[in-house]
């Protein structure tokens, strides 16, 4: 049944800019202060008070509008969007309505080996709301508590083309679109603290057909799996819908992480007139070349350049390359641990495996963790040279994970040196096999399992320290001789 | 170009303003008059103008990114008539 039909998805994504200070005031940006701490006049609402844009918001605006190979307008506006909501202190909320200040860009995703070209229709200034907590449950609240302290925090609004054909491929744009803003230093994008947020506009269509569909725009979506699956869900509901002659309408759903369903929140019908009009209180920006040239020539290098580098350089896969560059930071302990020790794949399977898996356990950024590039470096070192082995590394990568501690030093503490000293494991294996006769007649007779137990046996008498490729070898060699 | 009391009503919904019918009446006069008298600039060729968008010639007002302490809590409080654990008290909205 699906598929007889196409899912088209297009995704508003809100950036919080990183600024020091609000939009159009000078009150702290800075998260998890107490409430209505960092407020002022201008920020909530008192009449009079002037607004006066932040520079450095612009010029964030004009490096992500760069980094996602957009235009950038050489003359935009502010417009005043009105709309009553306890968290709005104005009543209107000062964003760009018809002069954005970046349009038609684009970025590339690549799903399993299939690339496409994602566009982007327009990425527009304007100032968050405040925050607003229900007191008790949903259903028996009986009044809420606002806080403006997010009131005024500058976001970059990014609207995609609904260019996207699935649930993954609208998930590889956010998280394309995540590594593009954290390598362009413009947004910390951290979905748990609110400063990337996503809504997603999904319909379905007979494929084939250029028409797009009734289209429903899902909200409350918190993270990248929970984006992937509500665009799954939604337009699994929707073919349903289809199927079965019901006619769908244009509607707000939201996604319940719980059920693991969208639920319709309020549909089209009432629809929002927002009388958007230029703010009289800001004066109009005219964008100097110049300076975006500027903003140009200090960009770093992008997730895409980075990529072509490593797959270049390295031979990396575009799995590999593609998962390095999620984060500035993976890149750089990437880079800078391939310095210490050239086997690139080596490294980025130990970083891909156990690294990342300590990591997600720990809900943990790179930066949290104590372990540095050059002990990896050390470590993968220790692995060649046999001293220690595959095993006993990942005993060790845990260890220098919490504690920052060196292999060498975790390795003497522990006692873990591997044996890899033929004559000792020479008498080791001399004793497996006099004190195991029948499992040596079973291994002459064709038994390959019962190799595999007088390894284990020796592995035991050494407390698991034997240098296993060595002992393999001198007790094939031995057996013969049987 | 008349408006019609349909057009003041959602106007006032819009607003949150609640009218007597016969403000409705009156106000649908005024504001009709009003955009007539506006419609008279449709009688001048504005087809090479650009749009004004502000009246002052003045563009890039911009400030440095410097934080500066905003007011005591207590003052941007001070004016709210419900306030509870240092944050504004609202009637339940949904
Ligand atoms: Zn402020």
């Amino acid at each position: 049944m699906d598929r007889e039909y196409e899912i088209v998805v297009g995704l508003e994504v809100h950036v919080e800019l990183k600024t020091a200070t609000k939009i159009f005031c000078s009150c702290s940006t800075a998260f998890g202060a107490e409430p209505n701490t960092q407020v002022c006049p201008v920020c909530s609402g008192f009449p009079g008070a002037l607004p006066v844009l932040n520079r450095q918001a612009v010029e964030y605006a004009i490096r992500t509008g760069l980094a996602l190979n957009c235009e950038i307008a050489e003359v935009c506006k502010f417009d005043r969007k009105n709309y009553f909501y306890p968290d709005l202190p104005n009543a209107y909320q000062i964003s760009q309505y018809d002069q954005p200040i970046c349009k038609n860009g684009y970025l590339d995703i690549n799903v399993d080996g299939k690339h496409s070209r994602i566009g982007i229709i327009r990425a527009h200034l304007e100032e968050d709301a405040g925050k607003l907590v229900h007191q008790g449950s949903i259903t028996t609240t009986t009044y809420s508590l606002v806080n403006l302290n997010r009131c005024g925090v500058p976001l970059l609004e990014i609207v995609s083309q609904p260019d996207m054909r699935s649930g993954a491929e609208a998930r590889a744009y956010l998280e394309k679109l995540r590594s593009i803003c954290l390598f362009a230093g413009v947004s910390d994008c951290k979905m748990e603290e609110g400063s990337l947020r996503c809504d997603a506009n999904v319909s379905v269509r007979p494929k084939g057909s250029s028409k797009l569909g009734t289209r429903v725009e899902i909200k409350n979506l918190n993270s990248f799996r929970s984006l992937e699956r509500a665009i799954e869900y939604e337009a699994r509901r929707q073919i349903e819908a289809l199927e079965d002659g019901e006619e769908l309408v244009q509607e707000t759903r939201t996604w319940d992480e719980e059920k693991q369903v969208t639920r319709s929140m309020r549909s089209k019908e009432e629809a929002h007139d927002y009388r958007y009009f230029p703010d009289p209180d800001l004066p109009p920006l005219r964008i100097d070349r110049e300076w975006v040239e500027r903003v140009r020539a200090s960009m770093p290098e992008m997730p895409d350049q980075a990529q072509q580098r490593l797959i270049n350089t390295y031979g990396l896969s575009d799995y590999d390359a593609n998962w390095l560059t999620s984060t500035p930071q993976t890149l750089e302990f990437f880079d800078e641990t391939v310095k210490h020790y050239p086997d690139a794949k080596a490294v980025s399977n130990w970083m891909m495996g156990d690294f990342s898996r300590l990591l997600n356990q720990n809900n943990m950024e790179i930066a949290d963790s104590k372990v540095t590039p050059q002990y990896l470096a050390e470590m993968l070192r220790l692995i060649e040279k046999g001293t220690i082995s595959g095993k006993m590394a990942k005993t060790i990568f845990e260890e220098m994970f919490f504690t920052g501690k060196s292999p060498e030093e975790i390795i003497k503490e522990k006692g873990m040196q591997q044996i890899s000293d033929q004559e000792t494991l020479q008498k080791i294996i001399d004793e497996v096999v006099a004190g195991n006769p029948k499992v040596v007649e079973d291994y002459k007779n064709g038994k390959e399992k019962a190799f595999g137990f007088l390894v284990g046996q020796v592995m035991k008498a050494t407390r698991g320290q034997a240098n296993p490729a060595l002992v393999n070898e001198i007790l094939k060699e031995r057996l013969m001789r049987e | 170009m008349a408006i019609s009391v349909k057009q003041v009503e959602q106007v006032a919904y819009l607003a949150r303003l609640e009218l007597t019918e016969q403000e409705k009446q009156i106000f649908t006069q005024q504001l009709t008059a009003i955009l007539e008298y506006a419609d008279k600039l449709n009688e001048l060729d504005t087809e090479q103008v650009e749009p004004l968008h502000h009246i002052l010639p003045i563009y890039n007002v911009m400030r440095e990114d410097v934080v500066q302490p905003g007011p005591p809590r207590e003052e941007t409080l001070s004016n709210a008539p419900l306030v509870e654990d240092g944050q504004f008290k609202v009637p339940r909205i949904i």
